[in-house]
C-alpha cells in the first residue's frame, strides 16, 4: 500500500532514531504538526476517555476520504497521536477498518504505545476512529 | 552505597527487574514477593492442593491446616487477641464491599455515613452506592494543607445522625498518618460502627487493633508482601454479630432446604465459594518471614528512603508534592509539564512508578490536578533506586521544561 507523504516521513525520521531521549525529542516535534482542534470542537461528545491526559478526537469525510484531528494536553500522547493521523487521513471508511495501526507503529519503533497496560489512550483514539468510521 | 536494603536480595524479582533494567518504585501498586511465599506457594501446589473445610481426607486436613494457621497469623499480626475474627475476602475491594453490603439493613434514610476527602475508590464508593440504594447522606470530611484530616471539621460532621465512619489510615496518594484515634473516638461518642482502610497502612510497622478500637480493620495480602486475589477483614465481634451474609454457596452454608438455609457465623459464614487458599497459606509464609525482620531496621530503613526521596524532589525547581508526605510514598506534579509525558519518559528509562489518579479520583480534583506522579518504596528499595530515579526524572525534565 502507498503511504501518504507525511507518513513516509514520519516513517524516515524515526527510522533513524537511536535512544529514547532522540525518539521523545521526534515524538514533541510531530506532536506540534498535529492539526488542531478549535476550541468550540473541544466537546464533551468528542471526548476520548481513558486517557491519561484530557484528549479530543474529531473526524469527517471529505469526498470520501476521513480527515481527523485531536487535541491533547500532554506533549507526547499529542506526538502519538499525530502520527496515527498521519497514516490514516485520507483513507476511506473501508480502509480505516483494515489499517493494521500495530504494525504501523511497529515500524516507527513504538509498538509498545498501543500495549493494552498503556493508558495514554491512543487505543482508546483508534477504537473512537473506527467507531466514527461505522 | 548510602542506603543498602538488607533484604533486597529476599525478594528474587528485585534482581530480576534489574537485569530488565526495571526500577521498581511501585510498591504501593502491589509489592514483591519475598522467596518465603515463593516457596510455601510451590510447597502447597506440589505437595497435594485440596479443598478446605470440607473433606476428611488428609490433603484436605492438611490444606485446612494451613488455611486457619494463617487465619491465626493474621490475628496475631493485628493483635487482634480474643475480641476478634479474621474473615478472608477476594481482596480488600472485596472486604469493604462485603462491609457495605453486609451493614446495609442497618442504616434507615436521612442516616449519615462519613468518609474523608482522601479515600481511595475502594473505600469510597461502595459507601457512597449504599448511601445512593438507603436514600443516606455521604459526608466528607475535610483534609488541612499537610493531608491530613481535619479533626475541628470532624468533630462538627460527626454527629448524632451518624451511623458508619470509614476512612483511611495512610493515604495512598498523600503518604500521611490520619488521626485515628481521634477520628475513631469521635465515631464511637455517637454510638456509630467504625471502618479502618489499612491497605497502605498494615504494609508500614505494626498495628494493634484492640488498641485502636475500631469495629472492622481491611487490607490486602499483595500489598504487604503476600500473594494478590486475597483481602482480610478483622471484625470485633459485637461488630460482626450485625454483618448480614452477602455472597452464598459453599461452606458458608450450615444448612440448606430447596426453598430455605441458614448460615454459619464469621469467619466461615463470609467467606462464601472455595477461598484462594493457596494465596491464604503463602501470606502466612509472608508474615512468617516479616514476622522475623528487626520491625525497627525496617521502619528506619525505609524512613530513610523516604527522607532522601522527598529531599531530591524539594531541591528540584518546579516540583509541587501534595500534601506533606511522612513515609511510604510521595506524589508531586511539575509546574508545566504533564504528568502523562513525564511518566512517559520515566518508563523511557526503566523507572516503574504510576501516574495519574490513582483511584483517588475526588481527592486529585479537589487538589485542582488531573493527576500526579506518585513515587513508592517498600523495604527492598535502596538508595541506589533512588539515585536512578532522580537521574532519569532529571533527564525527562530537561527534554520536557
Amino acid at each position: 500500500m502507498n503511504l501518504p507523504d507525511d507518513a513516509q516521513a514520519a516513517l524516515d525520521s524515526f527510522a533513524h532514531c537511536t535512544g529514547w531521549e532522540q525518539r521523545a525529542r521526534l515524538l514533541m516535534q510531530w506532536g506540534q504538526r498535529l492539526p488542531e482542534l478549535s476550541e468550540a470542537d473541544k466537546t464533551e461528545a468528542n471526548r476520548v476517555h481513558g486517557c491519561e491526559s484530557l484528549m479530543w478526537l474529531a473526524g469527517k469525510q471529505v469526498d470520501g476520504h476521513w480527515q481527523f484531528a485531536a487535541s491533547s494536553e500532554a506533549r507526547l500522547i499529542r506526538g502519538l497521536v499525530a502520527l496515527l493521523l498521519v497514516r490514516v487521513n485520507g483513507l476511506s471508511s473501508e480502509e480505516l477498518q483494515r489499517v493494521d495501526v500495530q504494525d504501523w507503529l511497529n515500524q516507527l519503533g513504538l509498538s509498545r504505545q498501543l500495549s493494552p497496560s498503556r493508558s495514554n489512550g491512543l487505543n482508546a483514539v483508534l477504537v473512537r476512529m473506527r467507531e466514527l468510521a461505522g | 552505597m548510602l542506603l543498602p536494603s538488607p533484604w533486597r536480595a529476599d525478594f528474587p524479582a528485585i534482581a530480576a527487574l534489574q537485569r530488565q533494567d526495571q526500577t521498581y518504585l511501585d510498591s504501593a501498586a502491589t509489592s514483591q514477593k519475598p522467596q518465603a511465599l515463593l516457596d510455601a506457594l510451590t510447597h502447597y501446589y506440589a505437595n497435594g492442593a485440596a479443598n478446605v473445610h470440607r473433606a476428611q481426607h488428609l490433603p484436605g486436613a492438611h490444606a485446612t491446616q494451613a488455611f486457619e494457621n494463617t487465619r491465626h497469623k493474621v490475628t496475631q499480626w493485628l493483635n487482634a487477641g480474643e475480641c476478634g475474627q479474621i474473615v478472608f475476602s477476594h481482596g480488600a475491594t472485596s472486604a469493604l464491599n462485603l462491609l457495605a453490603y453486609g451493614l446495609e439493613h442497618q442504616f434507615n434514610a436521612g442516616d449519615d455515613i462519613v468518609v474523608s476527602a482522601l479515600e481511595h475508590h475502594a473505600n469510597l464508593l461502595p459507601w457512597q452506592q449504599l448511601a445512593q440504594r438507603k436514600k443516606l447522606n455521604l459526608v466528607i470530611l475535610p483534609l488541612d494543607a499537610d493531608g491530613v484530616i481535619d479533626l475541628e471539621a470532624a468533630a462538627r460532621l460527626i454527629t448524632p445522625r451518624t451511623r458508619l465512619l470509614a476512612v483511611s489510615q495512610l493515604s495512598n496518594v498523600l503518604g500521611v498518618w490520619q488521626p485515628l484515634p481521634e477520628l475513631l473516638a469521635l465515631a464511637r461518642t455517637q454510638d456509630a460502627l467504625t471502618v479502618v482502610d489499612g491497605a497502605q497502612g498494615v504494609v508500614h510497622g505494626r498495628h494493634d487493633v484492640q488498641a485502636l478500637g475500631c469495629d472492622f480493620y481491611v487490607f490486602s495480602s499483595h500489598k504487604l508482601y503476600g500473594p494478590d486475589g486475597l483481602g482480610v477483614l478483622y471484625g470485633r465481634h459485637e461488630a460482626l454479630a450485625r454483618l448480614q451474609h452477602w455472597q452464598f454457596g459453599g461452606e458458608m452454608v450450615q444448612d440448606a432446604d430447596y426453598q430455605h438455609a441458614t448460615f454459619r457465623a464469621a469467619p466461615l459464614g463470609f467467606e462464601a465459594g472455595t477461598p484462594p487458599i493457596a494465596s491464604v497459606i503463602g501470606l502466612g509464609a509472608t508474615l512468617n518471614y516479616l514476622a522475623n525482620l528487626d520491625q525497627a531496621a525496617v521502619e528506619a530503613h525505609e524512613a530513610a528512603l523516604h527522607g532522601l526521596l522527598v529531599e531530591g524532589l524539594k531541591q528540584r525547581q518546579g516540583i509541587r508534592l501534595l500534601g506533606a508526605p511522612q513515609l511510604a510514598l510521595v506524589s508531586f506534579v511539575v509546574e508545566g509539564v504533564h504528568n502523562a509525558d513525564l511518566a512517559h519518559l520515566l518508563t523511557e528509562q526503566g523507572i516503574a512508578v504510576r501516574a495519574g489518579h490513582h483511584c483517588a479520583m475526588p481527592l486529585l480534583k479537589s487538589l485542582g490536578l488531573a493527576g500526579a506522579i506518585r513515587v513508592s518504596l517498600a523495604l527492598y528499595n535502596d538508595s541506589d533506586d533512588l539515585e536512578r530515579f532522580f537521574i532519569a526524572l532529571d533527564q525527562a525534565l530537561e527534554l520536557l521544561q
